[in-house]
């Protein structure tokens, strides 16, 4: 659906050069919501400026559905934009013109009639829930509200691809998961792939199934979201996930345990299809020793359980090695240190 | 000596017509040049939708050299393109020559400031949904800073009102020619009193008409 090839962009700002985006390659494949995180500067807003052409590449292509839309003359390019709706962290509405009319216009540069033009609008208020809202301006709006609206102009000329540029960073967090469920409704219920950055990684666990991290211009890893998650490579990519899941408990607990004579405390990870609970306990069972779980957590990602335990084994030392070794074949399965962070 | 006041009202009111006939005429064609060449400086500009280096130095190099000569001087300097373009230099037509050509200057500088204003984020939007750089200048720029540009050009207009006065002072009619012929050359001040509360009034009605309509355009 949309590919980089290799691309680079510099900027030239005075006698230096900036490489915003270096050697990035991707695929994002159609009905992706596909996410790219990383932290400020890393090259996010130009990586996604370079699909619609509001950049060009210094090197490298951009393909979208097999054409290169570097190499489009600028009145099929505009034609291809419109297949493309941008949604932008500051909504950037027209302040001169209502509700109606900002959803309108995209349909007007495609030259659509006045009643089409209408019946449209009606239809796109109703998708994003502001039929009450037709007439309003935007300085009468929500964050909120305004978001939904930049949504529904965004999807007005029936695109294919959504790209959204930090589009929950203003809001917050009870209207960000507004407008993520909205967004995941318009991947599922029209069809359209979306390419996503942010700098959240709550955005990227609760709506994407695919996911690059960059870092100063380039990906420096990228995969399932799932896989991402449960088995990061990249130091980066493991500091975004600690961000939204305490996987351990605090230094302070962990001290605390060791020296009221906690025993050796492990962490188990176990994903999606193997059901824990049975597992631990039978073979707990079979070799006669008993664990407790000091810590925990069950998440769901791309529909699926990831699960996070912190668990000691009461018995026998060379009986809890046994069961290790018999977990380790199922679950990954680690010992913890205090100092393990 | 007294002015005969019976005969003095109509040529008043004729004077006050004059002055009127200058300040539109002139806001109107200032207004045509001066929005034209503001946005084609805005347009220009570095980063903007039709960058363009030449276009955009020229215009601003030109703006910067005709708004800072005083305008009592820049009428005497282009008197002789003032006869050559309207066929005279005296009177009421001969003044709205150099008024528009600073008004649409000024105009221009007025109208690039309002479109700086304007949300960038708001401009790429409607260059990411297809629109072109022509569409972008009607649909978007001229809208979204129509507002503030009404303040601007009402700001303008005043000027004028102050540069008709100026130019009616060498021959251009109006009511500065009143004034100066009746109140400073025979030291009427009855005649001083009543031109300038004319102006005065002027000037509100003007900065009225200004403040209500860019109210209602921008809703506050
Ligand atoms: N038009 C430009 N001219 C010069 N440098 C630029 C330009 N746009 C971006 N850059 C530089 O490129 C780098 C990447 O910027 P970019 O906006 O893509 O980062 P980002 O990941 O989106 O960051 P943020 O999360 O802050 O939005 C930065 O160092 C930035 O200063
Ligand atoms: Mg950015």
């Amino acid at each position: 659906m949309i590919e980089f090839r290799n691309v680079t962009k510099t900027f030239k700002v005075g006698k230096n050069e900036v490489a915003a985006v270096k050697n990035v390659s991707l695929q994002i494949d159609k009905g992706d919501i596909y996410g790219i995180i990383g932290f400020s500067g890393a090259g996010k807003s130009t990586l996604l400026r370079l699909v619609n052409m509001l950049e060009r590449p210094t090197n490298g292509t951009v393909h979208i559905q097999g054409t290169d839309v570097g190499k489009l003359p600028a009145k099929k390019l505009r034609t291809q934009r419109q297949n493309i709706g941008m949604i932008f962290q500051n909504f950037n509405l027209f302040q001169s013109r209502t509700v109606a009319g900002n959803i309108a216009y995209p349909l007007k540069l495609a030259g659509i009639s006045k009643a089409k033009i209408q019946s449209r609008v009606n239809e796109l208020l109703q998708f994003v829930g502001l039929e009450d809202k037709a007439k309003h301006y935007p300085e009468q709006l929500s964050g909120g509200q305004k978001q939904r609206v930049g949504i529904a102009r965004a999807l007005a000329s029936s695109p294919d691809i959504l790209i959204c540029d930090e589009a929950t960073s203003a809001l917050d967090p009870n209207t960000t998961a507004d407008i993520l469920r909205l967004l995941k409704k318009v991947n599922s219920d029209l069809g359209i792939t979306i390419l996503l950055i942010t700098h959240e990684m709550g955005v990227i666990q609760s709506i994407c199934n695919k996911v690059a991290i960059m870092e100063n211009g380039e990906v420096i890893e990228k995969g399932r979201v799932f896989d991402t998650f449960t088995d990061p490579q990249h130091e980066t990519t493991q500091r975004f996930i600690q961000s939204v899941q305490q996987d351990l408990p605090s230094e302070q607990v962990l001290k605390e345990w060791t020296e009221s004579g906690g025993g050796t405390l492990y962490r188990i990870l176990f994903k999606g299809d193997s059901a824990i609970d049975p597992i631990l306990s039978t073979t707990a069972r079979k070799y006669d020793i008993d664990f407790n779980i000091v810590y925990g957590s069950v998440r769901e990602l791309e529909e699926r359980l990831f699960g996070n335990l912190i668990i000691s084994f009461i018995g026998d030392s060379d009986k809890t090695n046994q069961v290790i070794q018999e977990l380790e074949k199922i679950v990954d399965i680690k010992e913890v240190y205090a100092s393990w962070q | 000596m007294a002015v005969d006041w019976s005969t003095f009202w109509p040529r008043i009111l004729e004077a006050t017509g004059e002055t009127l006939i200058m300040v539109i005429a002139t806001l109107i064609f200032g207004s045509i040049f001066g929005i034209v060449i503001g946005l084609l400086l805005f347009v220009t500009r570095e980063n903007n939708i039709l960058e363009n280096k030449v276009v955009f130095q020229l215009l601003n190099f030109l703006i910067n050299i005709i708004r800072p000569i005083p305008f009592i001087i820049f009428l005497v300097a282009i008197s002789q393109l003032t006869r050559l373009v309207m066929g005279t230099t005296i009177g009421t037509a001969a003044a709205i020559f150099p008024m528009t050509i600073v008004a649409s200057f000024t105009i221009a500088r007025v109208v690039e400031n309002n479109l700086v204003s304007i949300d960038p984020g708001v401009i790429e939007a409607a260059k990411a949904m297809g629109a072109s750089p022509l569409r972008i200048i009607f649909t978007v720029l001229i809208p979204e800073a129509l507002g503030p540009l009404i303040l601007g050009l009402t700001f303008v207009s005043i000027a004028l009102i102050d540069f008709s006065a100026v130019a009616g002072t060498v021959g251009g009619g109006g009511l500065g020619h009143i004034a100066m012929t009746y109140g400073y050359q025979r030291f009427d001040a009855s005649v001083m009193i009543v031109t300038v509360l004319i102006l005065i009034v002027m000037v509100q009605i003007a900065q009225w008409l200004g403040n209500t309509i860019s109210k209602k355009i921008m809703r506050r």
